[in-house]
């Protein structure tokens, strides 16, 4: 299934490649996703999904390399990348707090939730404090509807939190990160 | 990997197995593992260590038993003991109640922690999907197997031509577990026949086959979760299933398609996918015989479209996840242009179980035309929340009272929704109608894939119309101009009226645009997205009626204004 072959050459004009693709390590992660598809298109969800992973989001830079990588043309690689929730162009906080819009959730009160954070941590859902400490997105269900209504903070998930605790829960948790990394620090 | 390898690793695993008195199960789903269940694993082990018992038990994390409310689960299961065997539930274990569980092992049950087993929620259920959830370590194949994994697919490659496991299948009357509920047999029946020549095709490099098996493993509608604990509780099920209709419709390669938001479930499939090649179960020549099958999986991203077969296809090969026109159905003109068989997890899980017991054991459960069972996902304001699998034909009122243990104290039962964004809200007076595909689809929901969401008297229906209509308007791929604008529009409507600014004749244009939705839209996104305001419109109106004549009240004595400046 691999072909090195398949690898387009570099970027004609200079025929090196860009400095950032040498000197970041991580877009070797991103080509080794591509590599195992062959180079092929059908490998683009997959290149994207390395690339969020490696970086936290797509930037123009990122994509522009994957669409010449893959032999497709910006404007789809641009296309599939808006195209599903899961991706997303702007750079993240440190923390990410996800809201669990699910039915379950929705029912038992997620919109309280998701108001109470907004408000306690001057954040609008799908923005990012003014600090960039904190992203606040929102998800359609993780699946954990039994524990409803659920957040997960920085991948953690966390079940039937309250409107009236939640903004402290948060809280507790981006000073606790803080402090882990301060004594982490030499 | 032979018949008699198979059989030799199952019996020195069973024999493994057979040793040890006491087994603790220690449920490791999303929702347990939320609450910390592999500390409580790793407490029960040091605890057994500490009091030198490591030879008398064992303890296995396994997948989701179901009562997901009562959580993190510890179920004991001791062979021999005072009482004789018996098994022990115990709910909202911590890790420090370790020490006081494997302290009682062989003894009496920890009372504090103990809930009953016979408890309805367990005696009412009927297992063919999930029986294997709750007892089998997911990270281990040789677990899977001795309890006779993967015998079916030796059976149907040892034993049987394809077209005695369509007819095999086709006799069950096993239906799409995904929603739809066509029948899985004619199906596969139709795929065994397409000439994967009669399309152009542009396979990718690499890829040896013109015909593919795609598990559908997108459950996007919010509020369930049956496929993410099928794929996590018993993954090597699901892989057996595809194995298997791979054979009888003459695929050699196969996709699991799963939402990048089940990390775990994605995890857990990796991992049996690459024991199940080690073993020589997928891969080439399985078993000795000719038959070749590999299995990939493809992270889906967040695209609740994408569960639409047409749009999961477009999304496997590499592009925006949009539907198209149908026919040609992916049965004749599915991936890359061949001819793709596509099942619902669920769907899959079904198959090894029809193959091993037979179509007539299989069709002798549930009703006329719903055959087998059934897994829902129980949540909403219900006592106990979790996972069920019940028979086809069983009344709402069981599942809700009996399984779901009723309403929460004060509280009294108004609906149940079915079928998430695609399905409608059943009002109390249905109650007692049996639960199968005719059936829901009489009184204007559907089956869907799962999801069953109780609501009580305090749930303002207007708002749960609004809810998903908005999830429709937001998940809309906009290639149709029905539901781009359509969804749009009624979600327009629904605002207005719940902000009470709503006429009569406003209620007139939300049925004719729904009315028009569901007939004009090109896929089944849009054709059911009207569903839960239709439903609503027919069992509650009376509630939209309040709040538009509270506007005209406000009108005509000028309040209104007032009010709202």
């Amino acid at each position: 299934m691999v072909n090195q072959l398949n690898r387009p050459p570099s970027p004609a004009g200079n025929g090196q490649p860009d400095a950032r693709l040498l000197s970041d390590k991580r877009y070797k992660l991103i080509e080794a996703t591509m590599r195992r598809y062959g180079y092929q298109g059908h490998g683009l969800i997959e290149a994207l999904h390395s690339a969020q992973e490696a970086f936290g989001y797509l930037d123009d830079f990122t994509l522009r390399h994957i669409a010449r990588t893959l032999r497709l043309p910006p404007s789809k690689v641009f296309g599939v990348a808006t195209f599903y929730n899961y991706f997303t162009l702007k750079p993240q906080g440190a923390h990410t707090c996800v809201v669990c819009l699910g039915t379950a959730c929705y029912i038992k009160g997620a919109r309280e939730v998701l108001n109470a954070i907004e408000a306690a941590h001057q954040v609008k859902a799908g923005g990012t404090t003014a600090d960039n400490q904190l992203s606040l997105l929102t998800a359609r269900c993780f699946g954990s509807c039994a524990l409803a209504p659920v957040i997960t903070f920085d991948g953690e998930t966390i079940g039937k939190v309250s409107p009236d605790h939640v903004a402290d829960l948060i809280a507790q948790r981006l000073v606790g990160a803080s402090q882990v990394l301060e004594h982490a620090e030499p | 990997m032979n018949l008699e390898e198979l059989n030799a690793i199952a019996h020195s695993e069973r024999l493994a197995q057979a040793q040890k008195r006491h087994h603790l199960h220690v449920c490791v789903g999303t929702a347990c593992q939320a609450l910390n269940s592999e500390q409580i694993a790793k407490a029960l082990q040091a605890a057994l260590k500490q009091r030198g018992q490591q030879q008398d038990a064992a303890v296995k994390c396994v997948g989701c038993p179901g009562l997901c409310s009562l959580g993190p689960l510890v179920e004991v299961i001791s062979k021999e003991d005072s009482a004789g065997p018996r098994s022990l539930l115990y709910q909202f274990v911590k890790p420090e109640d370790a020490d006081e569980i494997v302290a009682h092992l062989g003894g009496e049950p920890v009372k504090r922690l103990e809930t009953p087993l016979d408890q309805p929620f367990f005696t009412r259920q009927l297992k063919i999907v999930l029986e294997n959830c709750g007892k089998v370590d997911p990270e281990r194949i040789e677990d899977y197997i001795a309890i006779g994994g993967y015998q079916a697919l030796m059976k149907v490659l040892t034993e049987m031509t394809p077209q005695q496991v369509i007819d095999e299948i086709t006799h069950s009357g096993l239906r799409g577990r995904g929603g739809a509920g066509f029948p899985t047999g004619l199906k596969w029946g139709t795929v065994a026949k397409a000439d994967p020549n009669r399309y152009p095709t542009n396979v990718p490099e690499g890829i040896q086959s013109r015909k593919f098996v795609i598990c559908n493993g997108d459950e996007g509608d919010p509020g369930a979760f049956m496929d993410r604990s099928v794929m996590e509780g018993d993954p090597h099920r699901v892989l057996e299933g595809m194995a298997i209709a791979g054979y009888a419709v003459g695929a050699n390669y196969g996709f699991i398609y799963v939402r990048a938001e089940y990390p775990l479930a994605v995890k857990r499939l990796r991992t049996a996918i690459r024991q199940a090649q080690r073993a020589g179960l997928l891969g080439s020549n399985i078993g000795g015989t000719p038959f070749s099958f590999n299995v990939e999986i493809r992270l889906g991203a967040g695209a609740f479209v994408c569960g639409e077969e047409t749009a999961l296809i477009a999304s496997i090969e590499g592009g925006r996840g949009l539907p198209r026109p149908r026919p040609p159905f992916p049965a004749e003109f599915g991936l890359w242009g061949c001819p793709t068989l596509i099942n619902n997890v669920e769907t899959l899980a079904n198959v090894p179980p029809i193959i091993l017991k037979g179509a007539d054991w299989f069709a002798s459960i549930g009703t006329e035309k719903s055959k087998g069972t059934k897994v829902f996902a129980l949540t909403g304001q219900v006592k106990h929340t979790g996972l069920i699998e019940v028979p086809m034909g069983i009344t709402l009122r069981e599942i809700v009272f009996d399984i779901g243990g009723g309403m929460p104290e004060g509280k009294s039962f108004k609906a149940v929704q079915t079928g998430g964004p695609s399905g409608g809200c059943i009002p109390a007076e249905f109650l007692d109608m049996p639960v199968d595909y005719e059936s829901l689809a009489k009184v204007g929901s559907i089956m869907g894939s799962g999801g069953m969401i109780v609501m009580d008297d305090s749930t303002d229906m207007v708002e749960v119309a609004r809810f998903f209509m908005e999830f429709c308007m937001d998940e809309s791929c906009g290639k149709c101009i029905p539901c781009r604008a359509g969804t749009v529009q009624i979600h327009r409507l629904l605002t207005k009226i719940q902000q009470g600014q709503a006429t009569e004749r406003d209620l007139q244009t939300l049925e004719e645009l729904c009315d028009l939705v569901k007939h004009t839209s090109l896929c089944g996104l849009g054709q059911s997205a009207p569903n839960p305001v239709i439903s609503t419109l027919k069992y509650f109106r009376e509630e939209y009626l309040a709040k538009i004549k509270r506007e005209a009240s406000f009108s005509t004595n000028g309040k209104r204004v007032e009010e709202h400046v």
